[in-house]
């Protein structure tokens, strides 16, 4: 019954996973999907989901959204690779680390309106306890730049009170764990070229045109 | 690591051993109590755990539960209980491997037969009904079963 079945088709046979986990027939992944989602909403109610995460598709790509019960914490591009960015979450917020989409679902809404060019600010709660310090302070000016408009690195760093410090402006900006929603791609260099974005230069690009034309 | 890692890893495992001792909804209940007993002691579990041997451990004993009918605890404070006092079945299966590797070792129908009538305490009829097999079919499978397990158990 549990041995593998010499000659047995693929209908039935163990489909090995990518990543060497154990094999899972087709008939459990499917019990097993249903099994996950009711987990998760078992550990919300149970108050241990510390991370609920869930993928969504963007004009910038497959975007990975975590937030824990504070509220939203991380917004991961698909060039950070997400397995890495989940990793990271783990050790800094919680390993109770689940897909766990529902917790989502008011980002996940508000960024498909923001892409199609219906929303210009962001209203869901935010969890900023991934950026400290100097970081903090620059990026909690960042909601200053309007929607559709740039600043400079060194604008902002005037802004927060560290007017040399253009360098570590460019870095917080870059490193922001919450990109989109917090708006780090509206700090662009003083020659008008984007500069350095967590989802790659294009991705900036295309965030500043979509906002110029909505 | 994530746990939802440890589910990817150690799910399917999990699963087959709570349908090897449980009915099919049965089974799923104590899938999620595991899980869920897993994720709430995940940051603490010491690293060097044999994360597959732990979960078919708390797997067991969560199915023990649900056979007990014990499943409206909330969370347990502790991932492995003490066993229960009380020479019950659940106690016996908990403890004995041997049983748990022999009624998982006999043919489908006879191990659907014995778990359903001897461990759950379903009467033939009703073990019928729910197998849409005859009675009498579902008599003789798990006469067939006890008695290999007899075998089994006593060479």
């Amino acid at each position: 019954m549990t041995g593998p079945e010499v000659g047995a088709g693929p209908e039935v046979a163990a489909v090995p996973e990518a990543d060497g986990a154990v094999g899972a027939t087709a008939a459990e992944t499917v019990a097993l999907d249903a099994l996950r989602s009711r987990l998760a909403d078992r550990a919300e109610a149970e108050g241990v989901l510390d991370v609920a995460w869930r993928t969504v598709d963007s004009p910038v790509g497959p975007l990975l959204l975590a937030a824990t019960e504070a509220g939203l914490v991380r917004v991961a591009f698909d060039v950070e690779g997400h397995e890495a960015v989940l990793d990271r979450l783990a050790a800094a917020v919680s390993p109770r680390v689940l897909r766990a989409p529902a917790r989502l679902d008011r980002v996940a809404a508000e960024l498909d309106e923001y892409f199609a060019g219906r929303r210009r600010t962001f209203d869901v709660a935010l969890d900023r306890r991934l950026s400290t310090g100097f970081q903090r302070t620059v990026l909690a000016h960042l909601r200053e730049i309007p929607y559709g408009e740039t600043a400079s690195y060194g604008a902002v760093a005037l802004a927060a009170g560290s007017p040399r410090a253009v360098r570590a402006v460019g870095t917080a900006c870059a490193t922001n764990p919450l990109p989109l929603v917090v708006p780090c791609h509206r700090v662009v260099r003083s020659d008008g070229t984007a500069g350095r974005y967590r989802g790659g230069e294009a991705a900036k690009a295309l965030l500043i045109a979509l906002e110029a034309r909505s | 690591m994530p746990f939802d890692r440890v589910v990817d890893q150690h799910g399917a495992t999990v699963l087959r051993v709570c349908r090897s001792i449980l009915r099919p909804a049965d089974a799923d209940d104590a899938w999620s109590e595991t899980f869920l007993s897993a994720l709430l002691a995940w940051p603490s579990l010491d690293p060097d755990t044999d994360l597959e041997a732990w979960l078919v451990t708390v797997a067991r004993r969560k199915a023990v539960d649900v056979v007990r009918g014990d499943r409206r605890r909330a969370v347990p404070v502790e991932v492995l209980p003490e066993p229960p006092a009380g020479p019950s079945f659940d106690e016996v299966l908990a403890r004995d491997d041997e049983l748990l590797t022999a009624v998982r070792a006999l043919p489908d129908r006879q191990r659907a037969a014995v778990v359903a009538h001897h461990l759950e305490g379903l009467s033939h009829d009703e073990v019928a009904a729910v197998t849409g097999r005859s009675s009498a079919a579902v008599r003789r499978a798990s006469s067939d079963g006890i008695a290999a397990l007899r075998t089994r158990l006593t060479s």
